[in-house]
């Protein structure tokens, strides 16, 4: 699975870091920081953040 | 197997989609059939007011992804729902069309509330005021129209002090608009913030340029003169105190109407969206459930009382739950073994300033403390009921929120 987080659209609300925090993470700076390229298992959470990012800004690749 | 059971998801917008995309996580296999009376598939409206408001209005660029999950899904769009008949399982469409159903989600949200008021320019008509320039931003076509009317040197006109007032204020300065936001209430975002945040953020809004006229309401619209009232533009407006305010554009940001009239004549409790029990089901109502800013449910975090929550989080929240009362109740599924409970999370954006906040502030307004920072720059508010913690605001201090959410969601 890859994670592409558009970076001209996110404006680091960290939603996302509340549903899969495996995967995403508000750095010491306030901006996002994420993997790219997650364990499967985590698609659930994955999925979940995708859906609650208030921009839309996080598009799940298979 | 015998024949296919069917869900009707009355209304098209995120509390639709969310509700469709968990009843297929949930395992339902059968027919759903999801109307809206918007023309367009769902759609993300928070950035109507901000960003989408700021640039272009695109359904392109605001549209949520459908999972393939949801890709055969019926959307039946550009139609409302005009009535049902719970006891016969069936829902009348604007159109003529009924269709009966195993379940109904209940998502058709909220409106603008409009204000209508008469034009003071004809003194004794009953007919409306001015109808040009005067907008409300819910839908794509509304924000579009208001886009347009957008323009450098615009003389803006905000109802309400509200998150949309106040976002839409930002937004059309930003844009080089003149603005004035007029509200009954002294302090802007009063309800949701304390006064002590909301008159910070009045000077932020001040120090850009907005003027406020607060503890005031608009008593009539002035229009143009020698035409009629129907379709005249709007030119200002007076107030309730007797003042009068030059106005090209005005913004109706005054509260929201749930759109429960479909479900008139079933017996329903309707008074302020739809009363459901702890775990999203209509009261009383197997098989039917209601989803988003409607759903008016008691949140056992806090206390037994009944309240509907305008957050965006609200619409993914109860259709989590929701679908699993539904599948339960059509014996698809085994009920929730808790009742509903989700943590009311919002934010707002005005200027560069991003507000964030978890857990419900309302609750705690009698105790108010600044946790960290201060009120004219960054800050975290605490919000306390009876010495605990029942919900936070940061603006800014993004590093900040994942501890603070913890704390409010911990504290209930």
């Amino acid at each position: 699975m890859k994670v592409i987080v558009d970076m001209d659209v996110c404006k680091d609300h960290g939603q996302c870091v509340f549903a899969a925090p495996e995967v995403f993470q508000i750095n010491e700076n306030g901006r996002l920081v994420y993997v790219a390229e997650p364990d499967e298992s985590l698609r659930d959470a994955v999925e979940e953040a995708a859906d609650v990012c208030p921009l839309q800004a996080i598009t799940i690749e298979d | 197997m015998g024949t296919t059971r069917r869900i009707v998801i009355a209304g098209a917008s995120m509390g639709g989609l969310r509700a469709a995309e968990r009843l297929r996580a949930g395992g339902f296999t059968g027919e759903i059939v999801a109307i809206g009376d918007e023309p367009h598939l769902p759609y993300n409206r928070p950035p109507l007011s901000k960003e989408a408001l700021a640039t272009e209005v695109t359904h392109e660029a605001l549209a949520f992804r459908l999972r393939p999950a949801v890709a055969d899904v019926a959307w039946r769009l550009g139609v409302r729902v005009a009535g049902a008949d719970l006891d016969a399982r069936a829902v009348r469409l604007g159109d003529g069309t009924e269709l009966t159903y195993d379940g109904l989600v209940v998502a058709t949200g909220m409106r603008p509330r409009r204000l209508h008021l008469a034009d003071s320019t004809r003194p004794g008509q009953t007919r409306p005021g001015p109808v040009t320039g005067r907008h409300v931003v819910r839908t794509i076509e509304d924000a579009r129209a208001l886009r347009a009317e957008l323009r450098p040197g615009a003389n803006v006109l905000v109802a309400g002090a509200g998150f949309i007032g106040c976002e839409v204020a930002a937004t059309a300065r930003t844009l080089g608009a003149s603005v004035t936001v007029v509200a009954p209430e002294d302090v802007p975002m009063l309800r949701p913030l304390g006064p002590g945040l909301g008159a910070a953020l009045r000077r932020r809004h001040e120090e850009r340029g907005v003027a406020f006229l607060l503890g005031r309401t608009i008593a009539a619209f002035l229009g143009e003169t020698g035409r009629a009232g129907e379709g005249s533009r709007v030119t200002g407006a007076e107030l309730s105190d007797g003042t009068r305010v030059a106005a090209d554009v005005v913004v109706e940001a005054v509260g929201s109407v749930a759109n429960t009239e479909w479900l008139a004549g079933n017996g329903l409790d309707l008074s302020d969206g739809v009363l459901c029990d702890d775990a999203l089901r209509v009261e009383g109502r197997r098989g039917v459930v209601a989803v988003g800013d409607i759903a008016r449910f008691p949140n056992p975090r806090y206390d037994e009382v009944p309240r509907r929550v305008e957050h965006w989080s609200i619409p993914t929240d109860t259709a989590r739950h929701a679908a699993i009362t539904l599948l339960a109740d059509l014996g698809l599924a085994e009920p929730a073994a808790t009742p509903f409970a989700p943590l009311p999370t919002f934010w707002s954006d005005q200027y560069e300033l991003r507000l964030q906040s978890f857990g419900a502030p309302a609750l705690g307004g009698s105790d108010i403390r600044v946790l960290e920072g201060d009120l004219d720059g960054e800050v975290v508010v605490g919000y306390h009921r009876d010495g605990e913690l029942v919900g936070v605001v940061l603006v800014g201090m993004p590093s900040a929120a994942a501890r603070y959410r913890a704390a409010c969601s911990a504290a209930a």
